[in-house]
C-alpha cells in the first residue's frame, strides 16, 4: 500500500486541479504517551477538506501531541509511543509499509517557533522542501514566487531573495516557513501556534494568508487565542486535561457552536474565558 | 528619549540619505517648515522627522576603558607601594626568597590596595567591581604577554641568521661542522615537506572520521553514545607519545608499516580525532532542534537534515574545530619520534622511508653543538608558528558565516554618520512597521 506518491516535477503537480489536493484527515482511537506516561487518550476526531480546524484548550492538555501525531512528528521525540490510528484520506499513515518521511511531505507542519534556515537564502528556504525530497521544480523563481505570494510575503522581500533567512523580522520568518511549507504542495498543513511569538500585526497577516490558503490545503492549528479560532476556523476541538488525567477531546464541532452553544459546561467556561 | 519604535513609526519607505544640518540650510531648496524646531542636528528630504539625539555608551563599571583620572592615580600609588612593601618584607625582614613568592605577594598586596583606595572613592561595592576587573584585566595581560613574549624571542632568535634562499630549498644533507657560513648550504625543506604531507593526511583521514563520529554522538544518537562518549573523552587525554608508541607497536614492529610519514600521520590522527569530534560535538549541540523538525516536517530523511541543515548552519564553527585540531597536530613532536623517525634528507613520498618534519628538526637540532643546527632548529620554530599562524586567520576567515549576496547595507546611504543599529531599515510594505 503507498500513498500513491510519486515524484512528479513542479510542472506536472500544478497541472493538477487545485481543489484536488487538499485531504481529509481522520484521527481514530488515537493515544499518546511519553516515557510510559499516558497524556491523550482515545481522540477521535475529523479534519475536513479544505476547512481549517482549530485545537483549543489549556496549556498541557495534548493539542501539539495531537498535532504532531497528525504527521508522524510525534515520533521523532525520544521515549514517544502511540496507539490508534489516522487516516490522511483514507490510508492509515500509520499503516505498515508507510514511510514518515513521505507522510511529512503531504502533510506539512509550521511551528510555534519561526524556524527558517539560517544558512539559506529566503528563495532557497522556500525550495528546501522540494530539494530535500529530490524534486526539481520546472521554473524555480515562479515557485519562488508564488509560494511567497501565498504567503503573503513577496512584495515585502521580492527584492532580497538573496539575504538569508535569518535577516527577516520575526513575523516574515513565520511567513517564509508558511511558503517554504507549501512548496511541497502538502494537502494538510498543521499549524503548532504559529502566531504566539508574533506581534498582532503579524498575527493578522498571518490569519489572513490561512484563509487564502484554505480552499487548497486542509489547514489544521493550535491556538490559545480564543478570538483566533473563532476568526480562522471553521470547526473547533476542545482539548482538555483534567487533574492527573490525560488530555482528550471534551467536544467538537463547528466554530459557530462550540462559540455560540457549547453543550458542555466545561467547554463554554473555557471559551467564554471562565475557566480555571 | 526616543525609543526604537519611533525611530520605525516614523520611517519612510525607502532609505533616505541622511544629510546634516550645515548642508540642508545652505540648500535653497528646502523650505523653512522643513527644518526641525528644536534644532536637531539631523533633516531628511522627505517628511520631517524629530531629531534623534547621539548615542551614547552607557557607562559600565568593569569595563577597562572606563577607568580613568583617580581610578589610575590609585591603581599606579597602590602598586607603587605594595613593591615597595613587598620588597622590604620579603628580602629585608624575613628570610623569604625567590621571585616567584615575591611577585605573588606583590600580586595579592596590589590587589587589596587597590581595593582600599578605591573604596574611598566610591562605595565598596563599586569597588570590589573594580578589584575583580583589575583581576581580569591582568590574567588577559598575562596571557597576551606570554603568547607575545614567545613570539617575539623565537623571532628574535630566528630572524637574524635565517638564510631565506637556503632555508626553504635545501635540506640537511650538506651540513658539515667547519664550515663558515653553513647556513647557506642547510635548510628545512625536508621537514616542511614532511610536515606538510603527514598533517594533509591525518586531516584528510581524521577529519571526515571526527565530523561523522560527532554526527553520531549528536544526531544519530543510540545506545552508544555514552560509550563513545567516554571512549573519546579517554582518548583526548591520552598522552601523545602513547600515540606514537602504539602506532610503533602495531604497525611498524610487526613489519605492517615501514618507518613513514604515513605512520606518523596515522599517529597523528588518534590526536585529530578526539578533539575535533569533541569541539564538532559541541558545535553540532548548538544548532537549535527546531531546525532539524523543521526539516524533517519537511520530508526530508535524516541524513538530508543533517547535511543540508544542520551542518551549513554550524559551518562557521566546524571549519573552526576542524582548523584549531589541525594546529594542534603541526606541532606535534611525540607521535613522530617513532613513527616520521625523522630525516636529514629530503623524502617526499610519505609512504616509505623515514621522513623529516618540522617538531622533529626543532627536537633533534636545538640539543646539538654546533650553533648552526641550533639557529636552525629556531628558524624551523618560527616556520612552525608561522604556519599555525597562518591556520589560525584562516579559521577565522573561512570559518565566517558566508557572504550576503544583496546585503541591506548596500542600500543604506554610504555617508552614513550614525551606527548602524540606529539607523532603522525599513521594511517595503510591511504594515507592522
Amino acid at each position: 500500500m503507498s500513498l500513491a506518491l510519486g515524484r512528479r516535477t513542479g510542472a506536472s503537480r500544478r497541472a493538477m486541479p487545485e481543489t484536488s489536493r487538499a485531504g481529509e484527515i481522520e484521527a481514530q482511537g488515537v493515544c499518546a504517551w511519553f516515557s510510559g506516561r499516558l497524556v491523550l487518550e482515545l481522540v477521535d476526531l475529523d479534519m475536513q477538506r479544505s476547512k481549517v480546524t482549530a485545537l483549543i484548550g489549556p496549556s498541557g492538555c495534548g493539542k501539539s501531541t495531537f498535532l504532531r501525531i497528525l504527521n508522524r512528528m510525534h515520533e521523532v521525540v525520544p521515549g514517544a509511543q502511540l496507539a490508534g490510528s489516522v487516516k490522511l484520506d483514507g490510508l492509515d499513515i500509520y499503516g505498515p509499509g508507510q514511510r514518515a518521511v513521505d507522510t511529512r511531505r503531504h502533510i506539512g507542519m509550521v511551528f510555534q517557533k519561526p524556524n527558517p534556515f539560517p544558512a539559506m537564502t529566503i528563495a532557497d528556504n522556500v525550495l528546501s522542501g522540494l530539494r530535500f525530497s529530490r524534486m526539481s521544480p520546472a521554473n524555480r523563481d515562479d515557485l519562488v514566487e508564488e509560494m511567497l505570494s501565498k504567503a503573503g510575503l513577496w512584495n515585502e522581500v521580492k527584492d532580497r531573495l538573496g539575504e538569508l533567512g535569518g535577516a527577516l523580522s520575526g513575523g516574515q520568518q513565520q511567513r517564509l516557513c508558511i511558503a517554504r511549507a507549501l512548496a511541497v504542495r502538502p494537502r494538510v498543513l498543521l499549524m503548532d501556534e504559529p502566531c504566539s511569538a508574533l506581534d498582532p500585526t503579524s498575527t493578522l497577516r498571518i490569519e489572513r494568508t490561512i484563509k487564502e490558503i484554505a480552499h487548497e490545503v486542509t489547514v489544521v492549528i493550535v491556538t490559545h487565542n480564543m478570538q483566533q479560532a473563532q476568526r480562522v476556523s471553521d470547526h473547533c476541538a476542545f482539548f482538555l486535561a483534567e487533574e492527573n488525567l490525560p488530555g482528550r477531546v471534551v467536544e467538537s464541532g463547528t466554530t459557530t457552536q462550540i462559540f455560540g452553544d457549547p453543550v458542555d459546561a466545561r467547554t463554554a467556561d473555557y471559551v467564554h474565558g471562565h475557566f480555571g | 528619549m526616543t525609543t526604537d519604535s519611533d525611530l520605525q513609526s516614523t520611517a519612510p519607505t525607502e532609505p533616505v540619505p541622511i544629510t546634516s544640518r550645515a548642508e540642508s540650510v545652505s540648500s535653497p531648496g528646502l523650505g523653512p517648515g522643513l527644518h526641525s524646531a528644536a534644532g536637531g542636528s539631523l533633516l531628511l528630504e522627505q517628511p520631517p522627522r524629530p531629531s534623534v539625539p547621539r548615542p551614547k555608551r552607557l557607562p559600565s563599571p568593569i569595563r577597562p576603558s572606563d577607568i580613568g583620572g583617580p581610578d589610575v592615580v590609585v591603581l599606579v600609588a597602590a602598586a607603587l607601594s605594595s613593591f615597595c612593601l613587598v620588597w622590604v618584607v620579603f628580602y629585608q625582614l624575613t628570610l623569604l626568597s625567590g621571585i616567584f613568592g615575591f611577585l605573588v605577594c606583590w600580586y595579592a598586596l596590589f590587589l587589596t590596595l587597590v581595593w582600599v583606595g578605591t573604596a574611598q572613592l566610591v562605595e565598596r561595592q563599586a569597588a570590589t567591581d573594580r578589584v575583580v576587573a583589575v583581576v581580569v584585566v591582568t590574567a588577559a595581560a598575562l596571557i597576551v604577554g606570554i603568547v607575545v613574549f614567545i613570539v617575539v624571542w623565537v623571532a628574535a632568535k630566528a630572524l637574524p641568521t635565517m638564510h631565506w634562499g637556503a632555508l626553504f630549498t635545501k635540506d640537511q644533507k650538506n651540513f658539515q661542522v667547519a664550515q663558515t657560513d653553513a647556513l647557506a648550504h642547510v635548510g628545512i625543506l625536508h621537514a616542511i615537506v614532511g610536515s606538510l604531507e603527514q598533517v594533509l593526511l591525518a586531516t584528510v583521514l581524521g577529519v571526515p572520521l571526527a565530523v561523522a563520529t560527532a554526527i553520531f554522538l549528536n544526531e544519530v544518537g543510540g545506545r552508544g553514545v555514552r560509550l563513545v562518549r567516554t571512549v573519546v573523552t579517554a582518548m583526548s587525554g591520552t598522552p601523545s607519545v602513547v600515540a606514537g608508541i602504539f602506532i610503533y607497536s602495531m604497525l611498524i614492529l610487526t613489519h605492517v608499516l615501514p618507518y613513514s610519514g604515513f605512520a606518523a600521520s596515522l599517529a597523528l590522527i588518534v590526536i585529530l580525532l578526539p578533539s575535533v569530534t569533541r569541539v564538532v560535538e559541541e558545535v553540532l549541540r548548538i544548532v537549535p532542534s527546531g531546525l532539524r523538525e523543521a526539516s524533517l516536517a519537511l520530508g526530508a530523511p535524516q541524513w538530508r537534515t543533517v547535511w543540508s541543515v544542520v551542518l551549513p548552519t554550524a559551518r562557521s564553527g566546524v571549519v573552526t574545530a576542524v582548523l584549531l585540531g589541525v594546529a594542534r597536530i603541526v606541532g606535534e613532536t611525540a607521535p613522530l619520534l617513532f613513527t616520521a623517525f625523522g630525516s636529514q634528507v629530503l623524502n617526499a613520498n610519505p609512504f616509505v622511508h623515514d621522513q623529516g618534519a618540522l617538531p622533529l628538526v626543532i627536537w633533534s637540532d636545538v640539543r646539538q653543538a654546533q650553533p648552526v643546527l641550533i639557529d636552525l632548529a629556531f628558524q624551523a620554530a618560527f616556520v612552525l608558528m608561522s604556519i599555525v599562524l597562518v591556520l589560525f586567520v584562516a579559521a577565522r576567515i573561512f570559518g565566517r558565516t558566508k557572504g550576503k549576496k544583496g546585503k541591506a547595507t548596500a542600500r543604506r546611504p554610504a555617508d552614513d554618520v550614525l551606527p548602524r543599529m540606529f539607523v532603522p531599515v525599513p521594511m517595503e510594505g510591511d504594515p507592522g512597521r
